[in-house]
């Protein structure tokens, strides 16, 4: 069969499902995005700018938008409502009534940001003040002004890492990853947007693990004076003028601190997302104890999952950067185009 | 704040309570505490509501004082509660009522224990029928004493005589609520409105005609945590928990403290008369203190409730003001009828804290 036969579905038109469309189709491949939204991008739309290099993220999204305009199919408001596998192809329904035949799957089904309002203790949904990451972000897209929800400038701006991260408690033991960096470049641009405001970020470690992340970190406290403090927050509360008081444990001080802060900023980690979980139940995909999508090896089969011919990319595996997501999106685009060209990825085999 | 955000979360916090047929079991210091709070519960329930209450004479403690502060083994816990619940099973009753939160506290505690591990009440059975003879149901439902008021808060607002509405100014008279820890913090699905929101009491002030005021540290506790005041040296941090929190709701001026637990309305009642004495401070208006209420008294007050009669008279700080601002019709001269032989003598006064 002529590459040119052989069709790929990809679930799911976030950053790892556009970047594996592209490079599917240059490779010759019938490619098809299902997107349960009305545009593709996912979370990406709505981030301002990217870290380490504070460039805009609709950069990046043309990039990729570049790469599927011409050769791959792109089908919005559409979901995955049924998968039949049928020797070596699969037959995917879409919105009950659409069929589509494929040779393989790709699950880019991404994630889901954690509900904060699930740490009742934090008042998000609750206080005036508190606010998400995306909220913020969200903030800066506008352009609108850095306020209180009553319109004042925020002279005190308190941050808080691991929100829905390494947190039992809500049943969510892994780190997310990019919390602890989002936090460092969003504290920055509001050091560069409100010079005057203090800004703390209470954090339990700082994971600086990527490329440049240690100088984002150390221009922000150099630079911009923002204020790092070792304890997780224990509970946040209103005061009489809708300022938030936060309770918190300075570990390095060794000593409790209570603090109020105009505007409380929780940095919400990744949970698997709701389109994760349920293609992976219909198509009977094995999930790791932390609800993403297990691969078949950790270190050797990361995009292969437990059924021939359907593979796994981007964040519906684990939080991980837009880059790494990239990175594993073209890894998959590759083991798909392999396992279409007959190599036998498990045994390592040209068939 | 965002009320409605409350009410969303309040969604996932509606726990059972049970309509009716209630084992009533008795705090081991209330009576003493507030004297009049178990008798206002009876008496609401059996003849404001007409629902079947039960108490037993061979009730115990549930030995929840003992068992926080390390004097008894859990398992010594377990068997003097199946205890009670042998007690309750033989009157023919299955929804217990506690009226103490510590015991509602163990009392969940250990159902908890026992629904993930059943060898450990097998162990239990086997220990209460060698000690007693006894044998055991496990309750069906388990309430507070709060939950059911809140749960016939709409049907004693029908036959309300005092709402909370400041008789002078026709405003709602305004309420800060103080959960006993042990209620939700533990299990939160295990009170009404969880634990970090919780809508028992609040409901209560609500329905009633009252304004509840949320203050920055509601949450924190009053200082009756039993290491804090069992051991005399430690009561410095009883003190100072109780301290935080009225520096915390003065600025909001509230007219009155509600409370379902047994330790918090004591130490809120009593630690503002001790502030008072070491500092000088008072936090209510015109140097009173800030009246603190169980929801039984404040359920009986509602309902019209002659205040000596509810025992409201043993609190430190004066009722009074709170009475004055609800309309409520009460004889100065009937509230120290009971102390000492001498009809007209009174208590000694504090220094500072006014009292009537």
């Amino acid at each position: 069969m002529n590459k040119k036969d052989k069709q790929v579905i990809v679930i799911g038109g976030g950053i790892a499902g556009m970047e594996a469309a592209s490079y599917l189709s240059a490779m010759g491949y019938i490619v098809t995005i299902v997107e349960i939204n009305d545009k593709l991008g996912g979370h990406l739309l709505k981030w301002e700018r990217l870290f380490p290099t504070n460039r805009l993220g609709k950069e990046v999204l043309a990039f990729l938008g570049q790469g599927v305009e011409n050769n791959v199919k792109v089908m919005t408001n559409s979901e995955v409502t049924k998968i039949i596998k049928e020797g070596d192809f699969f037959e995917v329904t879409i919105n009950e009534t659409i069929k589509e035949k494929a040779d393989a799957i790709l699950l880019t089904t991404g994630y889901d940001l954690f509900d904060a309002t699930r740490k009742e203790e934090y008042g998000y949904g609750i206080y005036d003040n508190v606010i998400t990451s995306p909220d913020l972000e969200e903030m800066f897209s506008s352009g609108k002004e850095i306020t209180m929800k009553n319109g004042k400038k925020p002279k005190k701006i308190g941050f808080v890492h691991c929100v829905g991260s390494r947190d039992i408690k809500v049943n969510n033991i892994h780190c997310s990853k990019v919390c602890c960096v989002t936090a460092v470049k969003q504290a920055t641009e509001i050091k560069e947007k409100l010079p005057e405001a203090e800004v703390f970020c209470f954090y339990m470690d700082l994971r600086m693990y990527g490329r440049h992340f240690e100088n984002m970190y150390k221009d922000s406290q150099e630079k911009f004076g923002v204020n790092y403090i070792r304890g997780r927050l224990s509970e946040a509360c209103e005061n009489a003028d809708t300022s938030i008081l936060v309770k918190v444990e300075d570990t390095l001080a060794g000593k409790p601190l209570k603090m109020s802060v105009d505007l409380l900023i929780l940095l919400v980690g990744f949970e698997p997302s709701k389109g994760t979980k349920r293609i992976g139940k219909m198509l009977g995909i094995e999930f790791s104890d932390d609800g993403f999508f297990k691969t078949q090896d950790e270190h050797t089969m990361t995009n292969i999952s437990n059924i021939e011919g359907v593979f796994l990319a981007g964040t519906c595996v684990g939080p991980r950067t837009i880059t790494n997501t990239i990175v594993d999106a073209r890894a998959g685009a590759a083991a798909i185009a392999s396992y279409l060209s007959g190599y036998d990825i498990m045994n390592r085999k040209s068939k | 704040m965002i009320e409605e955000g409350k009410k969303k979360l309040w969604k996932d916090y509606q726990k059972e309570i049970a309509d009716d047929k209630y084992f009533y079991v008795r705090s081991c210091i209330r009576q003493t505490f507030f004297p009049g709070a178990e008798t206002t519960f009876i008496k609401i329930l059996q003849k404001e509501l007409g629902l079947d209450l039960y108490e037993s004479a061979h009730h115990t403690t549930c030995t929840g004082i003992a068992y926080h502060s390390d004097i008894l083994p859990f398992e010594t816990t377990m068997t003097v509660v199946a205890r009670q619940f042998a007690i309750m099973t033989e009157s023919g009753y299955t929804n217990l009522v506690p009226s103490c939160i510590t015991s509602f506290g163990v009392y969940t505690e250990i159902l908890e224990t026992w629904k993930h591990f059943p060898e450990i009440e097998q162990k239990v059975r086997e220990l209460l029928k060698k000690a007693t003879g006894r044998e055991f149901e496990i309750p069906q439902n388990l309430a507070h004493a709060s939950d059911v008021i809140y749960k016939y808060r709409d049907a004693i607002k029908e036959k309300m005589k005092k709402p909370l509405i400041n008789k002078k100014t026709g405003e709602p008279i305004r309420g800060v609520e103080h959960i006993g820890c042990h209620y939700a913090k533990m299990f939160p699905k295990k009170g009404v409105g969880g634990a970090e929101y919780p809508h028992v009491l609040s409901g209560m002030i609500e329905s009633w005609g009252g304004q509840v005021i949320d203050y920055p540290e509601r949450r924190q506790c009053c200082g009756f945590g039993f290491r804090q005041y069992l051991v005399q040296a430690n009561r410095g941090y009883s003190i100072a928990c109780s301290k935080k929190k009225f520096e915390s709701m003065e600025p909001y001026k509230p007219d009155f403290i509600l409370t379902n637990c047994p330790g918090c309305p004591m130490f809120l009642d009593k630690w503002q008369y001790v502030v008072s004495e070491m500092e000088g401070k008072t936090y209510g208006e015109n140097g009173h203190g800030i009246p603190v209420l169980t929801f039984e008294e404040l359920a009986g007050l509602v309902l019209g409730y002659d205040p000596w009669e509810i025992g409201l008279q043993v609190h430190q700080v004066s009722v009074e003001p709170l009475l004055d601002k609800m309309g409520i019709d009460y004889n100065p001269e009937n509230k120290y009828k009971l102390y000492k032989k001498n009809n007209s003598e009174k208590p000694e006064m504090p220094n500072f804290l006014k009292c009537y």
